[in-house]
């Protein structure tokens, strides 16, 4: 039996509440995470944006419950799926939902896949161990998924090791996998972000298509303004372990309400700016080790003013969608710099 | 700024690697047709842009540009002079002259060496561009041209974040005072936030220095503002090849035009409306290219005569620009901005 039953209520599919994660090192204690929250309904996408280090595959991770703990440690926070605080839960019933229903796509499918299994024998592996199916009936499943996610002669193919598939075939391997157990949850971290242009579309229409199909909730972790523009319905933009803006995907890229997330929209190269210098956000991402008191953004931000030093900006709350964590948010929508 | 005299031309530049069988007496099988008859000019302070998916040679190209590979057949004439033929001491004087800057900063610094002995290292090889006693001061000023602080000489590679070390990559390929430098790739290693700063800092050195480039990415955007001309590669050759405006505006390839429009606006107005070519497939084997036109097994166009008969790169009937297809058609596909 599975842990987490009962209807959604009021209650998010997955909700993510006031998570901080802590990675115990040599060299202190790094704040990887500081508070993150966000929710994901049946059917929707949420694009997590983010540099390296501003802790959305961390988050990601939490979520999976696959920290290495120690060194991680999840000192606050909960994690709620239908309701259901998956940190709370035991081992034995978190392995349950992980997989079944809330599984999770990484970015480097080469590194994912054990080399020295069949792809059949991996993605049936999902049936065996978690249905007690036999090896046969396993298999068969295995070569329908290969077709869902539209791997060309699956049946062929289901007997090839993952370095005879390219880089889209092997994404599409890693889907086939994490869907194989019809997960209510998705999470893709960069999914498409060692492939190239093309295959990202094939990619990308092919999760579109089999989140219409099943009504899953699809958390898209990625850097690429480009890739949530197209198929978000709503953004988290993380930076340095917050999140420093929420929003519904068109009011984001209408008019931000974070320097930082401003910072990042016009620094993507326009054709009417060719020849002239692109805007840059000044400075670098903060070492966790050591974030900059106050607001973490305020080293390298245009609208910092005396307190942004010492006050730590809360998630303000601009609409009943939209939230920024900046004290000038007012200034930032406007455009007065 | 101005476009000066030519500077690099190169004619039918053919590269393959041969596929041996057998361990003691090697029989060649096949060949790797990784560049497969690429020519184009370069002109003082100009920027070319070669963009192509992941295996179409552009890397290979850039590797026989720099004489790190010698050509199959074919020439690479720098100033007029052809560094595929060039030995010994008049090869060593022309690669002073063509300096490259790589894709990952993190490995193509020695993590043993300090900045001071990375940069000044060209100068080790070439000791007539700058003596002994000299050296650290010329290392200092590559450091201030670069925008990093000429006190940090002293420091190794891992105490400067992403963006600085490929700074010090930009650096070491200033050294000599080249008149063309190969950028292959040389911000996909570095956060968004980053990017702009890099690319700004190319500009800014081109202008100064009237420095022409080769400027390899797969970023469509970057490769935009930052190009004069583009050449667009598929299976190691030119589909087509013209000024910005042509490619990005009106592009007359097939897969040019696929390759455009799989590139995710970060715009998400309209998204429902856009018009998507999704290739389907994978590129095939360079080893194994199809017969008469190398796009046809993809291609939606492709009819009785792309089996048959190569298509030339050159000026087509409608176009303004170079391209190689039989049914070249200008065709806007994406409107940015």
């Amino acid at each position: 039996m599975l842990p987490v039953e009962g209807g959604l209520g009021n209650e998010p599919l997955l909700a993510v509440d006031n998570l901080h994660v802590e990675f115990h090192t040599r060299a202190g204690i790094v704040r990887a995470v500081n508070g993150v929250s966000y929710t994901v309904d049946p059917g929707e996408t949420l694009a997590v944006l983010g540099e390296s280090g501003s802790g959305k595959s961390v988050t990601a991770q939490a979520i999976m419950g696959i920290l290495d703990m120690p060194p991680a440690s999840i000192p606050k926070g909960e994690i709620r799926f239908k309701g259901t605080d998956m940190l709370k839960l035991s081992e034995e019933a978190r392995t349950q939902v992980r997989g079944q229903r809330i599984a999770m796509i990484f970015q480097d499918a080469l590194s994912a896949l054990n080399p020295v299994f069949t792809v059949g024998w991996q993605i049936s592996e999902m049936f065996r161990v978690h249905r007690g199916m036999s090896k046969g009936d396993a298999m068969k499943k295995a070569v329908e998924l290969m077709d869902r996610v539209r791997i060309p002669a699956a049946r062929q193919r289901v007997n090839d090791y993952p370095h005879q598939f390219s880089g889209g075939m092997r994404q599409r391997i890693m889907i086939a996998m994490s869907i194989a157990l019809d997960p209510e949850v998705l999470i893709a971290d960069e999914p498409t972000t060692a492939l190239d242009v093309t295959v990202q579309a094939q990619i990308m229409e092919l999760l579109a298509e089999l989140q219409r199909e099943s009504q899953m909730g699809l958390i898209l972790i990625t850097h690429d303004l480009g890739v949530v523009a197209d198929v978000a319905d709503k953004i988290a933009v993380m930076y340095a372990g917050r999140i420093v803006e929420n929003a519904p995907v068109h009011d984001i890229y209408r008019a931000p309400a974070h320097p930082y997330t401003k910072g990042l929209l016009e620094s993507i190269p326009r054709v009417d700016q060719k020849g002239q210098d692109l805007y840059a956000i000044k400075g670098l991402p903060p070492n966790l080790l050591e974030l900059p008191s106050g607001c973490s953004f305020n080293p390298r931000c245009p609208y910092r003013q005396g307190n942004c030093e010492t006050d730590v900006p809360p998630l303000h709350q601009i609409s009943g969608t939209r939230g920024s964590a900046c004290h000038y948010w007012r200034e930032v929508l406007d455009g007065d710099r | 700024m101005a476009i000066g005299e030519k500077i690099l031309e190169v004619r039918d530049l053919v590269k393959h690697f041969p596929l041996t069988q057998g361990i003691l007496f090697k029989r060649q099988i096949g060949a790797i047709k990784a560049v497969d008859g690429v020519s184009f000019d370069l002109h003082k302070g100009e920027t070319l842009g070669i963009v192509g998916e992941s295996g179409c040679g552009k890397s290979t190209l850039a590797k026989v540009l720099m004489a790190l590979e010698r050509p199959t057949s074919g020439s690479v004439m720098i100033n007029g002079r052809d560094i595929g033929r060039a030995r010994g001491a008049e090869l060593k004087r022309m690669r002073r002259n063509i300096q490259m800057v790589m894709q990952d900063p993190y490995t193509s610094l020695n993590p043993r060496m300090t900045v001071g002995d990375i940069i000044g290292e060209p100068y080790e090889i070439h000791t007539e561009v700058a003596p002994k006693g000299d050296r650290r001061t010329k290392v200092q000023e590559l450091l201030e041209v670069v925008g990093l602080n000429p006190d940090h000489i002293n420091r190794y590679p891992h105490q400067f974040s992403g963006g600085q070390r490929q700074r010090i990559g930009i650096a070491r390929g200033l050294a000599l005072q080249p008149e063309i430098i190969v950028c292959d790739e040389p911000v996909s290693a570095l956060d968004v936030s980053i990017q702009a700063q890099v690319i700004n800092l190319l500009e800014r050195l081109q202008n100064e220095f009237g420095l022409a480039y080769i400027f390899i990415a797969h970023d469509l955007s970057v490769v935009r503002h930052i190009s004069d001309r583009v050449g667009v590669m598929y299976l190691g050759k030119y589909v087509e090849l013209g000024k910005d405006t042509e490619i990005y505006d009106r592009p007359a390839h097939p897969y040019t035009q696929a390759l455009l429009s799989a590139v995710p606006v970060p715009d998400p107005e309209g998204r429902e409306q856009r018009e998507r070519i999704i290739l389907q497939g994978d590129p095939p084997s360079p080893a194994n290219p199809p017969s008469g036109c190398r796009f046809r097994t993809r291609c939606w166009k492709a009819q009785e005569i792309c089996a048959e008969e190569e298509p030339l790169l050159q000026i087509r009937p409608g176009t303004g620009h170079e391209s190689a297809c039989h049914f070249a058609e200008t065709h806007d596909v994406v409107h940015v901005n």
